[in-house]
């Protein structure tokens, strides 16, 4: 059968599974509108938010940055496993005794203030468009690529989707509907992994693999390193991870995973307090199964590129300098030919021998200049760009079409799955929390719970368009939701359960400090919406920390002023310290309610 | 709810738990990066050292760490007599 009929068959039918999920799991009261009635078992959960997680950057981005970045890429699984720690110890437990609705009602009741909680929307709201334009935008790609239609009408069927069961079933349609998305993501991720690996090494799981040897006997990540050493790349396995920049960057990932509203709140769903903690353990083994893969991931596709284009990598003793070695441009396969035509692919014959010269002509160590020179190349030919390693994974290694359909439907379900969940922080934000919260007291049941549905409803349409005008790429917008996290929510959440004495002054000032301070950081070296004031390099940025990694900063900052500000003003209240201490023992938890 | 020498003793075991979960989490978080250069020359499964621990190793001990701090806890929970009885 031809390949795009087969994507439109397999794609086709992953959406009509959601579409029958969200149809059998409809909300009926703001319980199940919010906290999908509190009755989700933790493993469940558990497996609800592993897809509420990984996002469209997580299935497709991640393991092509691992291997172009070799190591330096591991700073994201290091950092996002982290997050579940801190999420684990610090703050899931906590919040589940609390029992409330969404994250800015737990900031407004913990610091006795209705301005407390608008901030907390605020930052919530900015945390949340940033993440979800992200997730559009990877919706886009994977339909424009895999079924040959152009962005925006990729744009419109994801929001129609999205739109249907996050708004027909609230929390509870979007829990069943994410795990449904976890099983077909994780099987889209690692059966094309179990195939190469198997290819490649003759072991079918993809983290031995890894570690298994080729063919000649030789050991897999030897072989790569002698490979991409060779043609003047860094080894796959090499290092450069000691700077400071780095440290902040991967606390700002971890902290800021831990602050991502959508991911808390997943963890009001469960009923108990000891749900909640192991619910933590059970996301992180269903997300573990991804993220330990996607390095073998990108080291085989890295791997396979090279040994298409240059094939002295598979033969015995070959020369990967010999001019028979290159790939003839006309004889290219056509996997490259399909990926040329999304331009994230690219060919230039810059030594007009019609062969196709992988290599780092940024390399300038004298030996490897003079073998290229030596070799007659000008230049390097061929730019791969990193979101396509998982996607075109299954077709350079000449996989069945039936798998390239599935790494297709597991694209969209891990960046819907993703973006159904921040929707619902959104409208959650806006119909809990500002409405009922502050506008509306009185509102009934019956109106908040269609306020919420309108507000995801305008939320994704606002989503829908910044996939279409995005502030940057997939995974740079989505490391700056982290930063911004991590510098607000983070540490005022943490204070509120560890501190008895943080008040509502202190919270509110480091919240704005925090957010103020690391958007206004991201925006004069990046200019989201404006044009950069400060060219980013690191000569120029604070502490030598890069935009990415200034959350660190700004939770630092969040804290300081937090602290100072609450020992200048009046002291928190005896009712609010009680609370406090309540919270922190399991015993008296029940259904999350409100109010 | 009045804040018993129990509940205070349950608050400073569970504060113990967590910073030791903590110290470990740091550890293996932050600390292997440092030493990756020395640690690449062990093999280990067929991996350089330095690049399991990464690619694997860490992800694992977090995992672990959550695993641990869920046993204690529900065991600190029972023996402090504060865990939820059967709803």
């Amino acid at each position: 059968m031809d390949l795009k009929l087969l994507t439109y068959i397999v794609v086709g039918l992953s959406f009509a599974l959601y579409i029958g999920v969200a149809i059998w799991a409809r909300a009926a009261s703001t319980g199940e509108f919010y906290v999908a009635g509190g009755g989700v078992h933790p493993v469940v959960n558990g497996m609800a938010t592993a897809a509420d997680w990984m996002s469209a950057a997580s299935f497709i981005s991640m393991a092509g940055l691992i291997a172009f970045l070799g190591y330096g890429g591991s700073v994201y699984l290091m950092g996002w496993t982290g997050g579940y720690v801190l999420l684990a110890v610090l703050l899931a437990p906590y919040l589940r005794k609390f029992g409330k609705f969404t994250v800015p009602e737990f900031i407004g009741d913990r610091y006795y203030s209705r301005t407390a909680r608008i901030v907390a929307v605020i930052c919530l709201i900015f945390i949340s468009f940033t993440y979800v334009a992200g997730q559009m935008r990877g919706v886009g790609i994977v339909f424009s690529r895999f079924l040959e239609v152009d962005i925006v009408t990729g744009l419109m069927v994801g929001m129609g989707l999205v739109f249907f069961y996050a708004v027909l079933g609230g929390m509870k349609g979007i829990t069943y509907t994410q795990v449904a998305q976890y099983v077909v993501l994780i099987f889209a991720y690692t059966i094309p992994a179990a195939f190469i690996a198997l290819q490649i090494t003759g072991n079918p799981i993809p983290q031995l693999g890894l570690g298994g040897t080729v063919a000649s006997g030789e050991p897999f990540l030897q072989k790569l390193d002698a490979v991409v050493q060779d043609l003047g790349f860094a080894a796959y396995t090499s290092s450069s991870m000691s700077t400071i920049n780095i440290f902040a960057i991967t606390f700002a990932l971890m902290a800021g995973t831990a602050g991502l509203p959508h991911v808390i709140v997943r963890f009001f769903t469960v009923p108990k307090v000891k749900d909640a903690r192991s619910s933590a353990g059970w996301a992180l083994v269903f997300i573990a199964i991804l993220y330990t893969t996607a390095p073998a991931v990108g080291a085989m596709a890295r791997y396979n590129v090279h040994a298409t284009v240059n094939s002295a990598v598979t033969a015995s003793g070959g020369d990967l300098f010999a001019t028979d070695s290159a790939l003839l441009y006309e004889a290219r396969p056509d996997w490259m030919r399909r990926w040329e035509q999304t331009g994230l692919l690219k060919f230039q014959d810059k030594n007009g021998d019609g062969r196709i010269q992988y290599y780092n002509d940024k390399n300038t160590s004298a030996d490897f200049t003079a073998r290229a020179e030596a070799a007659g190349w000008k230049g390097n030919e061929l730019t791969v760009d990193n979101d396509i390693m998982v996607l075109a994974n299954p077709e350079v290694a000449g996989l069945p079409n039936w798998v390239i359909a599935l790494v297709a439907a597991g694209g969209i379900a891990a960046a819907l799955s993703t973006a159904a969940g921040l929707l619902l922080v959104i409208s959650a934000a806006i119909s809990h929390d500002l409405l009922k919260g502050v506008f509306m007291p009185r509102i009934s049941e019956k109106s908040e719970l269609l306020a919420g549905r309108l507000a995801a409803a305008v939320a994704v349409m606002i989503a829908g368009y910044l996939g279409y005008n995005p502030p940057g790429f997939v995974a740079q917008v989505v490391a700056f939701a982290f930063g911004l996290a991590c510098a607000s929510l983070f540490p005022t959440i943490l204070l509120g359960i560890f501190s008895k004495t943080m008040n509502k002054e202190g919270a509110i000032s480091g919240m704005l400090v925090g957010l103020g301070f690391t958007f206004g950081y991201i925006l004069y070296f990046k200019g989201i919406f404006i044009t950069p004031m400060a060219e980013n390099i690191p000569a120029n940025w604070l502490f030598g920390i890069s935009p990415e990694g200034i959350g660190m900063v700004g939770a630092i900052l969040n804290v300081v002023v937090a602290l100072v500000v609450s020992k200048l003003t009046a002291p928190c209240p005896d009712h609010i310290q009680h609370m406090v201490e309540d919270i922190r023992t399991p015993r008296g938890s029940g259904l999350a309610h409100s109010h | 709810m009045t804040l018993t020498a129990r509940h205070r003793a349950y608050w400073r075991r569970n504060l113990a738990l967590t910073l030791g979960l903590l110290a470990l989490w740091f550890l293996v978080s932050f600390l292997p990066g440092y030493y990756a250069t020395e640690l690449n020359n062990i093999v280990f499964l067929g991996f350089p050292l330095g690049f399991y621990v990464f690619a694997q190793g860490t992800p694992l001990i977090h995992l672990l760490i959550i695993g641990i701090y869920v046993l204690i806890m529900n065991r600190l929970d029972k023996r402090f007599g504060v865990d939820e009885h059967g709803r």
